[in-house]
């Protein structure tokens, strides 16, 4: 694969996508800012999908994250193989569930006529990125084995050098091709971000958790309280 | 008495309703004739017995809506900050479209285009949704005046507590009784759409305590629908966003009455200012449930009071709208006549639409052979027999308190007695005197009461406070700048998001 391409210029391009356009579509569409749920026009199917499918996710999203950031401290980790074990199998056990909420998912949304007057474009898109990340990434998982380690130490230094503008592109492009795609794959993702329903992880209301119950605006005196 | 507040509340005369839906239609030409609110209905009207709109709503068993007591305090039944949030991926106790109704057209556009053949074109019914055709099962309305009230009337939540017996007698035939109840959102004080939304998109407005959703910050977590007990929070499964009733607010400021309540044919609807303490919001609504209904009236302060006028101004409450509360109709309905109750008090929403007690399914006459006759002398001699239990009603509309209802329904008999015997007078004065001393009403009141029932104008039955929106400007912006920047732009479609 092209190592400039993929691996320098792609991760800008995304970066960039994402600032501007979920800054812009915050701002200044803040109307389309919206999980788009579809529990009103199928509820029974919606639980079985989503909840393995959003549990699986966020674990997978915080596990990736977490390589990231603190690199040093998953290899010291995983110093003991027993320890190295636990993370590897849940963390496909997670992405395993991911899948399977995801497929149940794509079924729903096939199967019911209704749904399918709420699908988009995008949606189609969102459903073939994520199938696609799942798969090359469990397929990682199985066999390019104990990624927990070398993810430290190969991807966490290279995406380290894309954020302090800096990239080089040297050993990821010595990876194996389902793992490039794999990185390719959630460029991309990042990239459209702003432009599919994916947004609204962004707007997590976490807030809520200390926020009193009930809210009162006032008009004359333009506050809130 | 620090934080005083006001807010518009309404009165909904029940015997006055006649259910004619007019109300409903004109809600919906207004607000909700459009792609993914066709199936909303901001103002719906039920018949009781009923299991009403979506049905079963007032059964929290299913829906987890409202408030419950928790010790000294209270929490969301279904969702809130924990049990919210743990929710988010599926909201478990949400109304699907199933709940409410499938909504439908007809392919009117057949009977021109359809080609020539040897039969009548027809018009037959497509989902609004998918296009398809489909037998409509069920709709908004569906079980109208107890049709089908084996499927439906005996379904209703309100008779659990009755006894085999009495649940009998009121489906024989010649007892079978009904009445109509016209739903909006109440507005409520301790809304429990507000507390549930995580986003923050759902408020109370200080200045008329209208609650609104705030289209630009809802974030579909649809939350609100399952905390609203009453069910009149709407998902709008076309731009993912949820609304519910707006109580007509730019008419409202604009100095004209609601849509559903001015094209009221019946004209059962009343609306006005209540003062109230806000402060005392949380020790009310975390009260035991027998004194649920006295303790929310006692919120509702006497617009009349030199102290709360007084306090009210401090608050900052125009003068303007201390007066309007002053002439406020349901200030006279709910507190100086005590007529109108809450629908389902029990929620601990504090709403504020109050309903005056329907005394007409309640009156009637027994005779010898058991059955009622509605054409009696007296038209209803035996307080202690009503054709409909009074039991029924304090589930709906006193959180089990039969007293509270008898009570209104002897007032309002009483106020009739006594018209009756000044416009025909064959009834012994001193009777109908006895009569209205025991209701704590002097003949003078139960003149008002009936001028304000039969023959109050719109000017009497509206009493609408100016929003003094030109002061609300003025804190923002120069008025004279502001003038040349409006009345040309642009309006934005409900466009779905991606
Ligand atoms: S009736 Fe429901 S929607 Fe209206 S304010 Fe009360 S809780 Fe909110
Ligand atoms: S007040 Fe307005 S928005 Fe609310 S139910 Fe009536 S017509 Fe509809």
């Amino acid at each position: 694969m092209n190592a400039t391409l993929f691996f320098v210029i792609l991760p800008y391009l995304a970066l960039l996508s994402f600032l501007m356009g979920t800054i812009y579509r915050y701002w200044f569409m803040p109307f389309l800012v919206s999980s788009l749920s579809s529990q009103f026009l199928e509820s029974k199917k919606l639980y079985f999908g989503s909840r393995p499918f959003h549990w699986g996710i966020i674990f997978l999203f915080f596990g990736h994250l977490t390589a990231f950031l603190i690199p040093s401290t998953v290899l010291a980790w995983n110093q003991i193989p027993l320890r190295l074990y636990i993370l590897e199998v849940s963390a496909l056990t997670f992405a395993l569930l991911f899948l399977t909420g995801l497929i149940l998912l794509v079924i729903r949304r096939v199967e019911s006529k209704r749904i399918r007057q709420v699908t988009s474009y995008m949606d189609v898109f969102v459903y073939v990125i994520l199938m696609f990340q799942a798969i090359t990434g469990i397929w990682t998982a199985t066999f390019f084995r104990w990624g927990a380690s070398w993810f430290s130490i190969v991807l966490a230094p290279y995406l380290k050098s894309v954020f302090m503008f800096n990239p080089d592109a040297n050993a990821v492009s010595q990876l194996p091709l389902v793992v490039q795609l794999h990185i390719v794959g959630a460029f991309v993702l990042i990239g459209m971000v702003p432009f599919t329903r994916f947004i609204h992880f962004l707007v997590y209301p976490l807030s809520y958790l200390w926020r009193p119950y009930q809210k009162v605006v006032w008009n004359y005196r333009n506050t809130e309280f | 008495m620090k934080n005083i507040r006001s807010q518009i509340s309404m009165v909904f005369h029940l015997d006055k309703c006649i259910g004619c839906h007019t109300c409903s239609i004109a809600c919906k030409n207004t607000w909700t004739d459009r792609k993914g609110a066709e199936y909303m209905w901001w103002n719906n009207v039920e018949t009781k017995p009923g299991t009403g709109y979506p049905r079963k709503w007032e059964d929290q068993e299913i829906y987890k809506g409202g408030w419950e007591k928790k010790h000294s305090s209270i929490d969301l039944k279904g969702v809130g900050k924990i049990k919210g949030m743990k929710k988010l991926f599926h909201n478990t106790h949400m109304p699907t479209m199933d709940d409410y109704y499938e909504p439908w057209n007809y392919q009117y556009e057949k009977l021109f285009d359809a080609p020539e053949g040897d039969d009548q074109p027809t018009a037959e019914p497509v989902s609004m949704i998918t296009g398809e055709k489909i037998t409509p099962k069920s709709g908004p309305n569906w079980d109208d005046d107890l049709g089908g009230s084996a499927e439906y009337a005996r379904k209703d939540f309100n008779i659990r507590d009755l006894s085999p017996a009495e649940q009998e007698t009121m489906f024989q035939l010649e007892r079978m009784v009904m009445f109509y109840v016209p739903r909006i959102c109440n507005h409520c004080l301790n809304a429990a759409c507000v507390a549930a939304c995580p986003s923050g998109a759902i408020y109370k407005r200080g200045e008329d305590g209208i609650v609104l959703v705030n289209q630009e910050r809802c974030r579909a977590w649809r939350m609100c629908v399952t905390a609203c007990p009453y069910k009149k929070v709407y998902y709008n499964w076309h731009t993912g966003k949820s609304e519910k009733c707006i109580l007509c607010y730019p008419r409202l400021e604009t100095g004209q009455a609601p849509a559903c309540m001015h094209s009221c044919v019946g004209r059962i609807r009343y609306l006005g200012v209540l003062l109230y303490d806000a402060d005392r919001l949380q020790e009310v609504a975390s009260c035991d449930e027998s004194e649920l209904i006295d303790k929310q009236l006692s919120l509702y302060l006497d617009p009349n009071d030199p102290e709360v006028i007084a306090a009210a101004k401090k608050s900052g409450i125009h003068d303007s709208t201390i007066q309007a509360a002053q002439k406020s109709p349901v200030w006279k309905y709910v507190k100086e006549w005590g007529l109108a109750l809450p629908l389902h008090p029990e929620f601990r929403t504090l709403p504020n639409l109050f309903y005056v007690m329907p005394l007409l399914p309640a009156m009637a006459e027994m005779n010898e052979d058991n059955k009622y006759h509605s054409a009696g002398k007296s038209l209803w001699d035996d307080m202690e027999n009503p054709r409909l239990p009074l039991k029924y009603l304090a589930s709906l509309f006193s959180a089990g308190n039969v007293e509270v209802i008898a009570e209104i329904l002897k007032k309002l008999m009483a106020v009739r007695l006594h018209r009756r015997s000044v416009t025909v007078g064959d009834l012994q004065n001193d009777e109908i005197e006895q009569l209205l001393q025991n209701s704590d009403l002097s003949p003078e009141i139960a003149d008002d009461i009936y001028r304000l029932t039969s023959l109050a104008h719109l000017n009497d039955r509206f009493v609408i406070p100016p929003a003094h929106r030109e002061e609300a400007i003025e804190m923002l912006n120069e008025t004279h700048v502001h003038k040349g920047t409006t009345g040309f732009g642009f309006t934005k479609k409900p466009k779905r998001g991606l």
